[in-house]
């Protein structure tokens, strides 16, 4: 905050130290700078090869589902299912993350015996560590054959919600297994928050609440959900921006459709950042030009939550 | 349990000393159930024959939880009944977290270790059909060492100096903006990252142009937020007085900065830039768009033609499909994982080592 | 309900390290006892185990009984949630809920114990609650404002009020007003005059004349070096202490000469 310049009352500075000095300052304000530039030029980048392609398509960008680009002549190409299922894929890893990454923070900061709880920390953190290619693997290989059965029985009891409606995918490449995978894949970014916030609950609060008699959780309750809680709804949306933007997971994982469903056992759907890994490889005429597009929407997507994120975390720690 | 009474100081009805005596489960009580319970959920399983590891772990937490909160309730009443159900959720959150991490460790390193030897490690995929018992990931290593060491010789400098800037000279409203920006590049996709360098690939080579050089851009967009953010909260760890004693012996302040500050803290800068290469080592899809996903033979020459790195490896090799080629996946994978742990460990000594003495 | 403490040959530990060592004393009900002593001499440690909070810390233990009328705060079969029921506790920084509304702050210990309360018995309670703290004039026509917008001195007053809304029989008072300007202590002093008619106070101080103004027995606390536990030295009448007390080591204090 307070950066000391240099001090006036210092011996004059000979020539060569002051252009030492300019030398320096000029390319550590060079660095900054040129990160803005790395950012401009990444959104300018996008938004010129994107321009081909959406000047010539011939069905609306944002509404149509189909996927036609590789011509030469009137591709026609949309980003509504994508979208669909990059929002769809996002939102059952949030669900399925928070709680747990809510539980996980209390248990380490609150419950853990207070020696090892920073090992148990760690391992948690060791989540993040591994390479989505990995999780994307062992998604395919291990966890969606794991799944049929579990599917089956879902359809089986569970069918009547409409979620859940039947045949069940045999391969289990679906839409709820990819949610599971991206859930493990930001368990870790929403648990850090979190325990950093319940970390920062004051002690005073905490004494005062079990000072009149309460229990454990009732003390969290009381004294540090209310202090916590735009921390961790910061972490989530953190976690739903990685979520949104995750590839590797679900192009390995899921057993793509460009259509708009909502059932999560049957195969089907696709999300932005998966198609666009898939289809690069392929991609001629508008192709390429078109996939940029549908990644200057994921960057929209992304710029928006990421952003809201971070200001309700620092909204929440202006007010403490 | 306590009514309210107009009573200024009434303590509610009921002998309090009873209250407070009421039954509690015995300290041992939790740990015994636990033990109960999976030992009987263990000998019902075994006798339908049915026993799996994940449903003996899931039927021993219900009957715990179902259990406990019972007990507590009956003897200990509701509320502390609730913090018990409470606990045991809170502990069952944690285990859940850690089912995924022991279960992809453990099946890369079942699976992977079926083909992990010193001639998968030592030979490329040159003239390697797809579907033959044979070759290895030498190229892939090699393209990952070369495309992570160039994106690391960009990040550094430049997230170094960024942070620098911030710390040690930024003030007002261009700190603002670079620091907000910055945290927006923390959260870009990486597919995003990628489809940058294709973009202005196709402007400056024409179109269908890849190489290593091109991946390694992509890596950097990625890694250059990451070190930024660890750097500068490192050099914010370094007290102002040393800075102002430096000063204060007529040191300018960039021999301050490169002779004090830097140094006393190079440990915590090492740390968070090797966290930073473990976590772009393992990036994938930005690699697919701009390195290739189809070399197949050693290229050490970042800027000619494609480049052959571990994820992309395995990537492709389970697009592939067949049976070898889900063995060369798994082997790769565990030969990525090694490094990426390596990374962490050796991040986390050395963080250790150089940990400011706080006492 | 006011209850008498019997305090027996307790020592605190922190670890290893002994912190108070072989304190015994009555504490009589209906009447406030004054703990004094120089910083770190173990008589908020002490304090703290009076209603087993020193167990939040973590490696802290208590060796010795701690009766409450006839019953041991220590027993096998005592619950320490139900013991901070009985014995509340004031803090030195005063440590309202800042998410809370004043009303709800105040009602927040009894909720947790009668959950079905009607609305018309939680109004009685917050209002007399809050009129025993001498604050119910100066706050009811804002009790849904945030407890956190009040003054110092009316937050520490909400916070008293809060702990009696649990109904204790005891509540202990770490320096409750350290952190107050003189008019603020003065209410918080009045405060403790007549809370004494319905309850059994302790008060940590560091202010002697405080001590000498609102307490009737007087407990002071000292160690012998640092490093060394804090024993209690010497305890009686307030009036009694202030004048002549029986030890050299509590004189020396009383008058301003340490050591």
């Amino acid at each position: 905050m307070t950066t000391t310049d240099a001090p006036e009352a210092a011996p004059p500075p000979t020539g060569k130290r002051r252009i030492g000095d300019v030398a320096f300052a000029g390319l550590a304000r060079g660095s900054g700078l040129l990160i803005l530039l790395i950012l401009a030029g990444v959104a300018a980048f996008l938004v010129i090869q994107a321009w081909p392609s959406l000047t010539a398509n011939t069905a609306n960008f944002l509404a149509s589902t189909e996927w036609d680009p590789n011509v030469r002549e009137e591709p026609a190409f949309g980003v509504a299912a994508l979208a669909f299922g990059t929002v769809l894929a996002a939102a059952i890893a949030l669900l399925l993350a928070t709680p747990v990454a809510i539980g996980i923070a209390l248990f380490i900061v609150f419950y853990a015996p207070r020696r090892i709880a920073s090992v148990l920390g760690y391992l948690v953190d060791l989540l993040a560590a591994i390479p989505s290619v990995v999780y994307g693997l062992w998604g395919i290989g291990f966890l969606a054959p794991e799944l049929v059965p579990v599917y089956q029985a879902m359809v089986r009891y569970l069918g009547w919600i409409p979620l859940f409606s039947g045949p069940a995918s045999t391969s289990a490449r679906t839409m709820l297994t990819a949610g599971v995978v991206l859930a493990v894949m930001i368990l870790p970014i929403i648990t850090a928050m979190s325990r950093d916030v319940f970390q920062q609950t004051p002690q005073g609060h905490r004494e005062a609440a079990l000072a009149m008699g309460a229990t454990r959780w009732e003390m969290i309750r009381l004294a540090v959900l209310p202090f916590g809680k735009s921390g961790v709804i910061g972490g989530a949306m953190l976690g739903l921006g990685r979520a949104l933007g995750e590839t590797m997971a679900v192009a390995m994982i899921l057993s793509p459709a460009l259509i708009v469903s909502w059932d999560l056992l049957q195969s089907g759907n696709q999300t932005i950042a998966a198609h666009i890994a898939l289809q690069y490889p392929e991609a001629t005429g508008y192709g390429v030009s078109a996939l940029i597009a549908a990644g200057l929407v994921l960057f929209a997507i992304t710029l928006i939550v990421n952003m809201a994120a971070r200001y309700v975390v620092s909204r929440g720690s202006k007010e403490s | 349990m306590n009514t309210t009474t107009t009573q200024p100081s009434g303590a509610g009805t009921g002998s309090p000393a009873n209250e407070m005596r009421r039954g509690s489960l015995p300290n041992h009580f939790p740990a015994m159930l636990l033990a109960s319970c999976a030992a009987v959920v263990a000998g019902i399983l075994l006798a339908f024959s049915s026993f799996g590891f994940l449903l003996w772990g899931l039927l021993t937490a219900v009957a715990y939880v179902v259990i406990i909160a019972t007990a507590s309730a009956r003897v200990e009443g509701g509320r502390k009944a609730k913090d018990r159900l409470v606990t045991a959720v809170v502990y069952g959150c944690f285990l859940v977290a850690m089912l995924p991490l022991v279960s992809v460790l453990w099946t890369v390193l079942r699976n992977g270790i079926v083909r992990f030897d010193g001639y998968f490690l030592s030979v490329s995929m040159s003239g390697v059909l797809p579907s033959m018992d044979a070759g290895g990931v030498y190229h892939a290593i090699v393209g990952t060492l070369a495309i992570t060491g160039m994106a690391t010789l960009i990040s550094v400098p430049i997230g170094v100096m960024t942070a620098i800037y911030l710390v040690e000279y930024a003030e007002g409203r261009l700190k603002r903006i670079i620091i907000f920006f910055v945290d927006v590049m923390t959260g870009i996709p990486s597919i995003v990252a990628g489809l940058f360098v294709v973009a202005l690939w196709m402007i400056l080579f024409g179109p269908g142009e890849t190489n290593g050089a091109a991946g390694a851009i992509a890596l950097s967009v990625l890694m250059i937020p990451v070190v930024v953010r660890s750097s500068e909260e490192m050099l914010r760890l370094v007290p102002q007085d040393l800075r102002e004693a430096s000063y204060a012996l007529g040191v300018p302040k960039w021999r301050t900065i490169t002779r004090v500050v830097l140094p006393t803290s190079a440990g915590g800068l090492t740390t968070g830039i090797m966290l930073a290469i473990a976590r772009v080592i393992g990036e994938t899809a930005p690699l697919i768009l701009t390195t290739g996903s189809s070399a197949t033979a050693i290229n050490w020459n970042l800027f000619d033609g494609q480049m052959m790195n571990l994820p992309v490896f395995i990537y492709s090799q389970v697009r592939m499909g067949g049976a070898v080629n889900y063995e060369r996946a798994w082997a790769a994978a565990l030969t990525l994982i090694l490094v990426v742990m390596l990374l962490f460990f050796l991040a986390r000594i050395i963080g250790r080592m150089f940990a400011p003495k706080t006492r | 309900m006011a209850k008498r403490i019997d305090v027996s040959g307790l020592n605190v530990y922190y670890g290893d390290f002994k912190a108070v060592e072989d304190v015994s004393m009555t504490i009589e009900p209906r009447s406030v006892t004054a703990f004094i002593g120089s910083s770190g001499c173990g008589k908020s440690t002490f304090l703290r185990t009076l209603n087993r909070m020193h167990e939040v810390t973590q490696g802290a233990r208590v060796e010795g009984k701690v009766l409450l009328d006839d019953l041991d705060i220590y027993g096998a079969d005592v619950d320490p949630v139900m013991v901070r029921t009985e014995v509340g506790m004031v803090f030195q920084k005063a440590n309202p809920f800042p998410t809370m509304s004043i009303y709800d702050n105040v009602i927040a210990g009894a909720r947790l114990n009668s959950k079905r309360m009607s609305k018309s018995e939680a109004d009685d309670l917050v209002e007399q609650s809050l009129r025993g703290a001498n604050l119910w004039e100066e706050v009811k026509d804002r009790l849904g404002k945030p407890g956190a917008g009040l003054s110092g001195g009316q937050q520490q007053r909400l916070c008293i009020a809060r702990a009696t809304a649990v109904k204790p029989s005891v509540l202990l008072m770490d320096e409750p007003c350290s952190a107050l300007d003189p008019i603020s202590t003065l209410a918080i002093e009045d405060l403790i005059h007549q809370l004494k008619e319905n309850y059994t106070i302790v008060i940590v101080t560091h202010n002697m004349q405080q001590a000498a103004r609102v307490s009737d027995r007087t407990a002071f606390f000292n160690l012998s070096a640092p490093g060394k536990p804090g024993k209690l030295i010497e305890m009686g009448e307030t009036n009694q202490m202030f004048t002549r007390p029986e030890q050299k080591e509590t004189e020396n204090y009383i008058t301003g000469r340490f050591g």
